[in-house]
């Protein structure tokens, strides 16, 4: 019984990570895709957390904060492009 | 004691799964993308800090998670509001039903 | 001054970070935590002499509580808002004025407002107006919108940063 908590929650969060996917695809614009692409980043976030906790591998919490760290410079990079200008502004 | 916070760090895990799962199905079913925006940043970033603490606690009181917690809630609303911005400059409309759009309204 | 604030935060992240006090551990954080406020002290720390009031401080430890329930109704609102068959919306986006003058405080409000319940700053101007993203537009005026929108941070805001 116990073994099975951490399968449903992974499988929670991929049915959200699903969801996102779906905004992807069908997303009308270039901007719901980014921002699709941006809560998948911090979907992940989640993943690592929860994988740190119910495997033994302790060094995924460390990917966690880089995640976040590399998601935030991956979404400012995505919202320069869709205004349109140069990395330099 | 360590029952105690074993099954709150299980119940936050939860919380913070719903959470996350609201917000992804508010980014499929509202309308337009500051909407989408609004209520997916909300809900996944809290979601994810729920995780997060219930981690800190199942893992023995692992205070990088707190850290994590701290990169979360700071940079995430920078990433909406940049991307919020971008859209409005890249002259998406807002959705047909909107009542009023004052930046609109200023920028010319 | 600002060496030595900068000096306190970033050897504060290596020590969480590594959760250790085995000595050549802390012998290398110490080093690279010297040399990263040598190099990027005047990058980050304007006013220094603010980051070592208690006061500040204590403001800021009150702040938490505050934010993270407005965080929690937030996120109870979109959780209604979204599962409601009929979503019951009506965006806008309205102006709001802030009176917080340093940049921090600005970057602090704006934080605060995306994440409290219904709304997402859009903009901030140079003259201390805020474009605010409003799921459920109550008001169009400046003034009413601000006392709905903005009253409830500045206060503590305006003590932490200014």
């Amino acid at each position: 019984m116990m073994t099975n908590v951490p399968f449903i929650f992974s499988l929670l969060l991929i049915v959200c990570c699903f969801l996102c996917l779906y905004r992807i695809f069908r997303g009308p614009t270039s901007a719901d895709r980014i921002v699709a692409v941006d809560i998948l980043g911090i979907l992940v976030v989640g993943f690592c957390a929860l994988f740190a906790v119910y495997t033994p591998r302790k060094f995924f919490m460390d990917i966690a904060i880089v995640w976040v760290l590399l998601g935030f410079i991956g979404a400012l990079a995505l919202a320069k492009y869709l205004e349109g200008k140069g990395f330099d502004e | 004691m360590s029952e105690i916070v074993v099954i709150l760090g299980n119940v936050f895990i939860v919380v913070g799964l719903l959470f996350d799962l609201l917000g992804c199905i508010g980014l499929v079913r509202l309308p337009d993308v500051y909407n989408r925006l609004q209520a997916s940043t909300k809900c996944v970033t809290l979601g994810t800090c729920f995780i997060l603490f219930g981690s800190f606690l199942l893992m023995g009181f692992l205070w990088k998670a707190i850290l994590a917690i701290a990169f979360v809630v700071m940079t995430s609303p920078t990433g909406a509001h940049a991307i919020a911005h971008a859209a409005h400059h890249s002259g998406i409309k807002l959705w047909k039903k909107s009542v009023v759009d004052r930046y609109e309204e200023d920028k010319k | 001054m600002k060496r030595l604030a900068l000096f306190i935060v970033s050897f504060l992240c290596w020590m969480v970070l590594t959760w250790t006090l085995y000595l050549p551990s802390v012998l290398i954080g110490l080093g690279l935590a010297i040399l990263v406020s040598f190099w990027f002290a005047d990058l980050f720390i304007q006013e220094p002499r603010k980051f070592f009031q208690i006061k500040r401080l204590a403001f800021f430890l009150y702040y938490i509580p505050i934010f993270t329930y407005y965080c929690i109704m937030a996120n109870l609102d979109v959780a209604y808002r979204v599962l409601h068959p009929r979503l019951p919306i009506k965006p806008g986006i309205v102006k709001v004025k802030t009176s917080l003058k340093t940049p921090t405080g600005r970057v602090a409000l704006a934080n605060s407002i995306t994440l409290t319940p219904g709304t997402l700053s859009v903009e901030i101007t140079e003259e201390g107006y805020l474009y605010v993203h409003w799921i459920m537009v109550r008001t169009t005026d400046i003034k009413e919108a601000t006392e709905r929108i903005v009253r409830k941070f500045e206060p503590i805001l305006k003590e932490i940063f200014e």
